[in-house]
């Protein structure tokens, strides 16, 4: 009797007397894994990133948007933007007992300077709330207060990146930075955040509004009390706002919703790098399928061989798929690892992840597509006619 | 003398639509168990039939093959695989070694597809390939071989089983007089200790050597 291991000790062997064309016939597998395993994890990590972001904020983030005029750049308010801070005391009056937090946002692109240096920054113009809605912390120094809001002060707090590209090492906490010619003293410094917080400069929203003439809001951004239904006082925000606007002039949005509009978008990118992997992996397949069939008429000899020594049909026909499905799997494991490693290689730009169904279906697909292309292949060897074969030259 | 192979009317018709061709016709063999019996017949002979029926390598059309009291008709393929694999060593011609694998993994395979425990193959294989004196040899790969010690590692490969007889099919055929002359050395050697041998071959001067010879001609014993 041939039993298992004996077989996988077979096929090991026959591949190894062949190290380049098996290595070659594996490559079609590698790659289709390794590109899959990757492209995963990075849309994994990306995933992360953005939960992360988003956690950072918390759960009871409620986020009031202009309609119209989407973007960044709240200068775009002649285009039909009408949010703006008579809103916020409008949420306040009607809502404000089921709110904790409000901040009016504006956010602009501006470059920063300090002595030589210069820092392409995103400054955000909100209230003195604005640093518990957005759940920052801080370093040294501390945030603006009340009375700077009200005084329209040119102060500034700001993330980490900022200092560490303008100042290094150095405290920067009473230091002015530039930005398009006002001066503003920094109060504080951000910990580090993660992700694109850390570019930031926060400073009034009444100080960016005097300095750079800017009207609209980019957003208006709030936080229900803990222990409220979200949803709920999302559409008391909503009702209190259709005081002032039409509902086609602005809309709010829990970050609930945003998160699974992105997990949407994530899931059709998902599908379609699954399709890609089906086409590799569907074509290292037929390589597989092609290279034993060239296998199998060569070695018909030793198939007849094995026969006229004692080997049925099925034990030929395991022999010949055994090494199918180790090409396949082999391919598999390489194009993991290397999967792994460029993981690994990308981690200072994004936390890539491979999750554990990756790896279980980069396997099974590895498996599968050795069962499948091996399948013809084995089948022809196993019904070699032992007398034809032992003749074959 | 007790038989250990039998061939009982022994027929193989090819059947190639229009006409008919018949490869063997009603052959009796018996043959006894430690002979050294020689199949001879020219080109066409039918010798190569018989030797794949008596090999069971192939069916004949018509009557039975019975091999150490076992009648192998109708047997299933994995049935005949067994037998072949217990009762049965061959040695062919072009020596059918396992390309650029061992010596001892050589001689080892049919031991893969018989009953006997894997503990026990190296022994049983490296005891076979002393016998024919390539125990220096046992790391060698088939292609670092010359042509005789080739033929060597096949007649370890089908004593290594302990089969009823040997079946040779011209195993001098690819060889030199005198490098064909010390593998008939081995065969002679074997059957002292017992082996029953069946020598099949076209060279008359070859068969002399065996205690008995049966001629074929077109497909029936004529001597």
């Amino acid at each position: 009797m041939i039993y298992v291991p004996e077989t996988i000790k077979s096929a090991l062997s026959a591949l190894a007397l062949n190290k380049i064309r098996t290595f070659l016939t594996m490559l079609g597998v590698i790659i289709g894994v390794f590109s899959v395993v990757s492209l995963v994890a990075v849309v994994q990590g990306f995933q992360n990133y953005i939960t992360d972001q988003f956690s950072a904020l918390g759960s009871n983030l409620i986020l009031v948007t202009p309609s119209v005029g989407e973007g960044q750049d709240p200068s775009r308010a002649f285009m039909g933007n009408k949010l703006s801070l008579k809103n916020v005391d409008t949420i306040n009056l009607y809502v404000g007992d089921k709110i904790s937090v409000i901040t009016p946002s504006i956010r602009i692109a501006k470059t920063a300077e300090y002595k030589t240096k210069t820092y392409a920054s995103t400054v955000v113009g909100g209230n003195y709330q604005s640093y518990s809605v957005y759940g920052l912390e801080t370093d040294t120094g501390s945030y603006y207060t009340k009375s700077d809001d009200s005084k329209k002060a040119s102060v500034v707090f700001i993330s980490s990146d900022v200092k560490k590209e303008l100042f290094g090492d150095r405290n920067p906490v009473g230091e002015k930075i530039k930005i398009e010619n006002t001066n503003f003293e920094v109060l504080g410094v951000a910990k580090p955040k993660g992700g694109n917080f850390d570019d930031r400069i926060f400073m009034p929203d009444t100080s960016l509004k005097a300095v750079f003439n800017i009207e609209a809001l980019s957003s208006i951004a709030l936080k229900a009390n803990e222990g409220l239904d979200v949803d709920e006082v999302m559409r008391e925000v909503k009702v209190a706002l259709l005081k002032d606007m039409k509902i086609d002039d602005f809309s709010v949005v829990t970050q609930k919703d945003v998160l699974s509009s992105i997990d949407q978008i994530l899931g059709v990118l998902s599908s379609a790098l699954a399709a890609v992997a089906g086409i590799s992996l569907l074509v290292g397949g037929i390589g597989i399928m092609n290279i034993m069939l060239v296998s199998v008429t060569e070695r018909t000899q030793e198939i007849g061989l094995r026969k006229a020594l004692g080997a049925t049909s099925k034990n030929i026909g395991r022999q010949f798929l055994a090494e199918a499905i180790f090409i396949s799997l082999g391919g598999g494991m390489v194009g993991l690892l290397l999967g792994y490693l460029s993981t690994l290689a990308v981690a200072s730009f994004i936390n890539a992840t491979i999750p554990w169904w990756a790896v279980a279906l980069a396997m099974g697909f590895s498996i599968f597509v050795g069962v499948v292309f091996g399948t013809y292949p084995a089948l022809s060897a196993s019904k070699k006619d032992p007398i034809e074969a032992l003749r074959f030259e | 003398m007790t038989p250990i192979l039998q061939a009982q009317n022994v027929s193989k018709i090819y059947d190639m639509g229009t006409t008919k061709i018949e490869a063997l016709l009603g052959v009796n063999i018996e043959i006894g168990k430690g002979e050294f019996v020689a199949i001879v017949g020219k080109s066409g002979s039918g010798k190569s039939t018989l030797m794949h029926i008596l090999g069971l390598l192939d069916t004949p059309t018509e009557g039975e093959v019975i091999l150490n009291g076992i009648n192998t008709k109708g047997m299933s393929e994995k049935q005949l695989a067994q037998v072949r694999n217990n009762e049965i060593g061959f040695v062919f011609q072009s020596f059918n070694l396992l390309q650029r694998t061992t010596v001892l993994d050589n001689v080892i395979l049919p031991l893969k597809y018989s009953t006997v425990p894997s503990s026990e193959w190296e022994r049983k294989a490296k005891e076979m390939i002393e016998i024919v004196g390539l125990q220096d040899r046992l790391k060698n790969k088939s292609n670092e071989l010359s042509g005789g010690q080739k033929q060597r590692v096949a007649i370890a490969r089908a004593m290594v089983n302990d089969p009823s007889m040997i079946l040779a099919d011209e195993p001098t055929g690819n060889l030199d007089t005198k490098t064909g002359e010390e593998i008939i050395k081995n065969f002679l050697k074997l059957n002292s200790q017992g082996k029953t041998i069946i020598l099949v071959t076209h060279d008359d001067e070859l068969a002399q050597i065996a205690q008995r010879k049966i001629v074929l001609k077109d497909g029936c014993i004529v001597k």
